[in-house]
């Protein structure tokens, strides 16, 4: 590909600078940007109630902090981290940046409203800020009633609104992805030619869609329940508390498939590259991906097994549990036996995805022990919990969107990062999170709760070793952080397709310049052509091309 | 039938790009809304299956006439809005703006109704809250059937207001000629929105209205 | 375990080493697939690891009967999972008819437990060894959780209604008890103990306490003193349905349908009574809420669970 070199080119960091030409862009890799500092800021707030959370549980009794200022921690964390970053994560950062690019497009369906979604989202971030600062939310991200809408003596009111607000920039972002896709694919980009990045990001936006107004019209009754002492979900006054909990986990159960749809998206794109190989069983793995969007709005109920719900709904929500494991077990496998006769080098991005596999892997199969009934019983609401969902949305999602960030570095500012530091980090990351997040499986089966801020003395060896790991976990994000804005200014400058992936992404300039291509791209190949695969070239499953 | 605007923005390859994304992306928002309301609709059900009763005691509290009234000012609302997407496509101006301008008309009949009976409600005593008043033994459950009358109504009007700022924002670009045969995208779109928030209502009316009342 | 490093949770009831048996079949499970997983990818990782940049790795798209297989056997090892799970579920829910039944009711930060002689505790439990015991629950307040891991049971418990756990102890001890759902400020202080007692010893500690009037006579004081007894007796000032032998029998209501008279029917009957009229009654019971209390609630249920068939036998005309 040729690269002119007369002068400094125009790309889209450069075309204008200026506070007025990034807030007020319609570029979507500039919004890219934009959320991904916003989302950056996010976590670090999250984290930080994390650590504090992590240093009080160091000990039995509750000496760091008051009841119930741990209360409003474990809240505020849940809320920030899950609604303003792990939601957007992903796609609103690297899908934004990247979906117009890889079905060959100039830009998203909606670029004015690509914005709005971020400035949406601001505005939640704002009001939950300001509830935070106001004295916090202590209700638990999950705002059961009665607790939430008459007991809870603070920010409920402000805090559902935060989130009220910034379920519209999901609703914005998913529109467009759906559009676009569906609209804007370049001539010769059929369904199945499509990245299977597009894939899951299709399969993310189909609940978007469904699933967040829902949370949103449930927020609402219970802000309304609180201002104006209703009684739609308190049975003091006639109502249901078992309505507001499965009208809230209708949403929040397909919230989790948004959180790791777009990480096994990076996960597909990663391992084709650099294990150099089309993914094996790639239509499955697309059609994977739907089975989980749709599946995962069937099983809400499980997490009101032990509500007072019937027991044959419980059943029929356990059953169904089940069936949303196996498109997920049909991925790993997939991805595994890409590696089989690839050629695998191990940079960076490939290391975070092996390392998704594997913790992905442990978190999902911990989720059949949530499904089985018998077993439910005695785990839920206790650590074993919280060790699971965070094995898939920190060891899943989180280095998802490492992997990525680092995958499309290079394409996103054109400069590399050092390999052997992000290396280090990876590594760092890997052993950190286990030392974190195993002892709690054991703390669960052991009994302890969930939201203690003291436990029985019994406990302190694990949550020490938990705390320990924190530690190094912590180090492990420290230091990406740090490269990567280092290389911002000294990393080498990076060209126009450093690891020799395919994908019509990394066949424009890194730094693309604001209309993505030169020319409008034709595809004539089908998606992960390392074998230079042509139209017509595949064959029937189950033969290797020869080529 | 002439072109009149081919031009289209720059992320589109042609204007037919433009408006089946336009199209889709209104089809798809929709859908959104009808989750929206969906979980209010759920809601209402399964406490109106608990508390037949009651429910019905209480819809009898509503007063029918100004109900009527709206269904049929909203009915005849679509009516107008359709005719406005009608006339723009045969690139009518005058006539588009004549019934984008009655739909204004009738939409805010609709919520100036709506604000007398909000009006009666609080005169009433059934507004849920601190001044909520039912007789025994219904009233919790005449409370939790108010407020989902307040809510789903409240929700329906808020959409009906922004309706009007689209509604008024087409009929400012239409009497600056920007419509024509070849471009009336936004009035179609603006005119699916408001079909919808016509349905929402049709189904809300008899819901809360009309229970347990006899001919 | 070790006193200071516990790893495993006692079995102290005959249901923890049945819910043990599935946790470790759960873990043969998913040891074998995430073994399998990581020793493959790291096989595959050293084997297929890039010796050049010019390595050119062939094309395979697929295998249809490998991911029928790895989709069939996930498959059937989750349906075993489901019904296994299920079944043991089910017994969860199933407690023993001849079940001894003590009334907890929680509130905002404690447990308050009464055996059926009037003995109260609060935020502890005796009971006897060997024998099935059920707890029916209710909340004050918010919603909360009873939990004994060493039991492997817990239930929520939920403000307006009844739930229940049954276990049987199999080993005298004392064992935690947590409150496991969050429910504000004191929510890590509302645990106790269950301490399982030898019968003879768990009789003792029973009559040792200060309490003379049983469950069922607190019960029926309230019974007289809130006016129930006027309509609810023989030739009753107005028409009632009869409670003889009532707590579980089925109930047919105005309207057709027929419910069974349990715990949750009992109390609603009493706090809201036009919810459900019995077929061919009248609707003028009023209604107690705010003049009782649940733990008086859960005592006229003790008392009307005593009703002898023969007697309060309503006469209807």
């Amino acid at each position: 590909m040729n690269i002119p070199s007369a002068g400094p080119r125009r790309h889209y960091l450069n075309a204008g600078y200026g506070v007025r030409s990034w807030l007020l862009t319609t570029d979507h890799k500039r919004i890219a940007w934009l959320y991904l500092l916003s989302i950056t800021f996010f976590f670090v707030i999250g984290g930080a109630f994390a650590t504090l959370m992590r240093i009080e549980l160091l000990t039995p009794q509750g000496d760091l902090v008051q009841a119930e200022t741990y209360n409003r921690l474990f809240t505020m964390h849940g809320v920030t981290m899950i609604f303003f970053f792990l939601i957007p994560s992903i796609p609103a950062v690297l899908g934004n940046f990247l979906v117009p690019l890889m079905i060959g497009a100039r830009d998203l369906a909606f670029p004015r409203l690509n914005l709005a979604s971020w400035y949406v989202f601001i505005l939640g971030g704002a009001f939950t800020l300001i509830a935070a600062a106001a004295g916090g939310v202590d209700t638990g991200w999950t705002f059961y009633t009665p607790y939430s809408s008459r007991y809870s003596n603070s920010q409920v009111v402000l805090t559902v609104v935060g989130i009220f607000i910034t379920g519209f920039s999901s609703i914005l972002t998913g529109l467009n992805f759906l559009v676009t896709i569906h609209k804007m694919r370049a001539p010769g980009m059929t369904w199945f030619r499509l990245p299977l990045f597009i894939w899951s990001h299709y399969a993310t936006s189909i609940i978007f869609i469904l699933g967040t107004p829902v949370i949103a019209i449930t927020l609402v009754l219970v802000g309304l329940e609180r201002i104006f002492s209703l009684g739609i979900f308190d049975p003091a006054r006639g109502g249901d508390p078992l309505l507001f909990q499965h009208l809230f986990w209708f949403y929040s159960h397909p919230a989790v498939y948004i959180m790791i749809l777009p990480a096994m998206g990076v996960v597909s794109e990663v391992i084709a590259c650099f294990a150099r190989k089309r993914i094996f069983g790639y239509s499955f793995v697309a059609f994977a991906s739907l089975a989980i969007a749709v599946l995962g709005f069937l099983v809400w109920a499980h997490h009101m097994f032990v509500s007072g719900q019937s027991v044959y709904a419980s059943m029929v929500f356990s059953l169904l549990s089940f069936f949303v494991a196996i498109p997920s077990a049909i991925k790993v496998f997939n991805w595994t036996a890409t590696l089989y006769k690839g050629s695998i080098a191990f940079d960076a991005p490939m290391l975070y995805a092996l390392g998704f596999i594997g913790l992905f892997t442990i978190g999902g199969l911990t989720g059949l022990f949530l499904a089985t009934l018998g077993i439910d019983v005695h785990v839920h609401d206790t650590y074993f919990v919280i060790a699971h969902f965070h094995y898939i949305m920190v060891g899943g999602a989180v280095m998802g969107y490492l992997g990525g960030i680092h995958f499309w570095w290079p394409k996103m500012t054109g400069r590399t990062y050092p390999e052997g530091w992000a290396k280090l980090a990876a590594l760092i990351v890997f052993v950190g999170f286990n030392l974190t997040f195993f002892p709690q499986f054991i703390l669960g089966y052991l009994g302890m709760p969930r939201r203690y801020h003291a436990y029985p003395p019994e406990f302190q060896v694990l949550n020490v070793m938990s705390t320990a790991g924190a530690s190094v976990l912590a180090l492990g994000y420290l230091i990406p952080i740090i490269y990567l804005t280092w290389s911002l200014r000294y990393g080498r400058i990076a060209g126009t397709n450093p690891w020799m992936a395919k994908g019509l992404e990394w066949e424009t300039h890194s730094q693309p310049h604001s209309a993505n291509f030169d020319a409008q791209p034709i595809v004539r190949e089908e998606a992960y052509a390392y074998s230079g695969e042509e139209r017509g070239d595949l064959q029937p499953l189950g033969k290797p091309v020869d080529v | 039938m002439s072109d009149s605007r081919l031009v289209h923005a720059h992320q589109f390859d042609d204007a037919e790009q433009q408006r089946d994304a336009a199209s889709l992306g209104m089809w798809i928002f929709l859908a959104t809304e009808v989750m929206f309301f969906g979980g209010m609709f759920l809601g209402y059900t399964i406490y109106r299956s608990m508390y037949a009763e009651a429910f019905a005691a209480a819809s009898n509290r509503i007063d029918l006439i100004p109900g009527v009234i709206n269904t049929t000012i909203l009915i005849l609302s679509s009516f107008t809005m359709a005719s406005a997407v009608y006339h723009a496509a045969l690139g009518r101006g005058r006539a588009l703006q004549i019934s984008l301008l009655l739909t204004i008309v009738l939409g805010a009949a609709f919520l100036g109704i709506k604000l007398y009976e909000y009006h009666e409600k609080f005169e009433e005593l059934l507004v849920p809250g601190a001044l909520f008043s039912f007789p025994a033994p219904f009233s919790a459950a005449a409370e939790i059937f108010f407020s989902f009358y307040f809510a789903m109504t409240g929700m329906h009007a808020v959409h009906m207001i922004i309706g009007f700022g689209l509604l008024a924002k087409l009929l400012f670009d239409a009497r600056r000629g920007r419509y024509s045969a070849g471009y009336y995208t936004p009035v179609e779109l603006v005119g699916l929105y408001w079909h919808f928030v016509d349905i929402v209502w049709i189904f809300l009316f008899p819901l809360l209205y009309l229970l347990g009342r006899h001919l | 375990m070790w006193e200071n490093l516990p790893l495993f949770p006692q079995q102290a009831s005959t249901l923890a080493p049945r819910v043990d048996a599935l946790y470790f079949f759960l873990i043969l499970v998913s040891v074998f697939f995430a073994g399998l997983i990581f020793v493959l990818i790291f096989y595959f990782a050293v084997k297929y690891r890039r010796r050049s940049d010019a390595d050119q790795p062939r094309a395979i798209e697929g295998s249809i009967p490998l991911e029928i297989v790895w989709t069939v056997v996930p498959f059937a090892l989750t349906l075993v999972m489901f019904g296994w799970g299920a079944w043991l579920f089910a017994e969860i829910h199933t407690p023993p008819r001849d079940a001894l039944e003590i009334n907890v009711v929680g509130k905002q930060w404690m447990w308050k437990i009464q055996h059926p002689n009037g003995q109260q505790e609060i935020n502890e439990l005796h009971v006897p060894v060997g024998q099935a015991v059920k707890l029916l629950m209710t909340s004050e307040d918010v919603i909360h959780d009873f939990f004994v891991p060493a039991f492997r049971v817990k239930s929520d418990v939920l403000p307006g209604r009844y739930t229940q756990i049954w276990f049987h102890a199999t080993k005298p001890g004392e064992y935690r008890f947590f409150c496991s759902q969050y429910c504000g400020t004191q929510h890590s202080g509302m645990i106790g103990r269950v301490i399982v007692m030898e019968i003879p010893d768990f009789q003792n500690w029973l009559s040792g306490g200060a309490a003379g009037v049983s469950t069922a006579q607190l019960g029926e004081k309230l019974f007289e003193s809130l006016g129930c007894v006027s309509c609810h007796r023989p030739g009753g000032a107005v028409q009632a349905p009869s409670l003889a032998g009532l707590v579980g029998k089925p109930v047919k209501l105005e309207g057709g349908k027929t419910i069974t008279a349990d715990e949750s029917y009992i109390r609603e009957s009493i706090l809201d009574p036009r919810a459900k009229i019995v077929a061919g009654y009248q609707p003028v019971m009023p209604s107690y809420k705010g003049s009782i209390s649940e733990d008086g609630i859960m005592q006229i249920i003790a008392y009307l669970k005593t009703f002898n068939p023969q007697e309060g036998e309503a006469r209807r005309p």
